[in-house]
């Protein structure tokens, strides 16, 4: 794919841009339309566009599958971990309200933390499936 | 409001979009109407101000849905067989099922409808979720907040689909990597 150059060099000028937007949906959630669905999925596309461009083993060094497969079921254990630790603090199950001094500021991480925690699976899961579609056609 | 131009172009499209997908049998060219169709529908949530909804469709509708099927499609054909038989008994289900689902809709409130149920109930209190979650977006207070119990049995089916996906890909990959070196053995 060496000779591909205005595609390298667009998706390097995109790819950061991509990623960025990502992070804004993700951190936006609170005050416009995103969250950690959108913002994975997001993220996962600029992943995509570097796997088609630079190739699959270049891939496989900045992310390895097995930290990919970590990062699936990290998410989920933050967005469960949440709930226990509201549960540990005199809470019910994901009752943020418990987690800071001021119930507001506890539902602001609440919040924070539950996106974050969506978005990291979703993330993963869409770069891992594309990853293992991409090289099961050799 | 169905009356508005823009609502009729979405739909006449969406409509086209379908019958141009039942018709085609490259399964490439399905896959990137498919893709456009989910674009049309985001079009319209965007039209019914369910902006949130709207961004998810065409961001995993559109984008990585399409991408994944084109993905599926490296490892199958890309025409898909013409049927030996005649399509009547599934056209009747299919027409049969469609009809019951839009007779289902009669008895629904109108689009927008305020005396609707769903605006009577935990609805008020949603939409004056400011002073109880501060949080400005209300699709986000009642998807991490109210129902974040929901939300994270949604990332568990997530999280499943990946596992899911992985064993059967992985699996299939193994088998013919073995199969691969049986035949170099022989």
């Amino acid at each position: 794919m060496n000779e591909q150059v205005i595609l390298r060099v667009i998706s390097k000028l995109l790819i950061p841009l991509i990623l960025l937007y990502a992070l804004y949906v993700q951190f936006h959630g609170d005050y416009g339309p995103g969250g950690g669905f959108q913002a994975g999925v997001i993220f996962a596309a600029g992943f995509i566009l570097y796997t088609l461009v630079f190739g699959l083993p270049n891939v496989n060094r900045v992310l390895p599958p097995r930290l990919l497969e970590t990062l699936i079921a990290l998410g989920v254990l933050l967005y469960a971990g949440v709930g226990v630790a509201t549960m540990l603090l005199g809470g019910n199950f994901l009752d943020y309200d418990v987690l800071a001094h001021e119930p507001k500021h506890g539902q602001h991480l609440g919040i924070l933390l539950v996106e974050a925690g969506v978005g990291i699976t979703v993330a993963a899961v869409m770069i891992v499936i594309f990853v293992t579609f991409a090289g099961s056609d050799e | 409001m169905i009356e508005h131009p823009v609502y009729l172009l979405l739909l006449t499209l969406l409509a086209v979009t379908a019958l141009a997908m039942v018709r085609l049998r490259n399964t490439l060219a399905v896959i990137m109407l498919s893709g456009i169709y989910s674009l049309l529908v985001a079009g319209l949530f965007v039209m019914m101000d369910a902006v949130d909804v709207a961004f998810t469709e065409a961001a995993v509708g559109a984008g990585i849905s399409t991408v994944l099927m084109v993905a599926t499609l490296a490892l199958t054909t890309r025409e898909s067989r013409i049927p030996t038989h005649r399509p009547l008994l599934p056209l009747a289900v299919v027409m049969l099922t469609g009809g019951a689902l839009i007779w289902g809709t009669l008895d629904m409130p109108h689009y927008g409808d305020p005396e609707a149920p769903v605006h009577q109930h935990v609805g008020i209190r949603y939409l004056n979720s400011y002073d109880e979650i501060g949080v400005p977006n209300v699709v986000t207070s009642v998807l991490a907040s109210y129902r974040g119990f929901d939300t994270l049995g949604e990332t568990a089916v997530v999280f499943t689909a990946a596992v899911g996906v992985l064993i059967i890909l992985r699996g299939w990959q193994r088998r013919r990597r073995r199969r691969q070196a049986v035949r170099e053995r022989t």
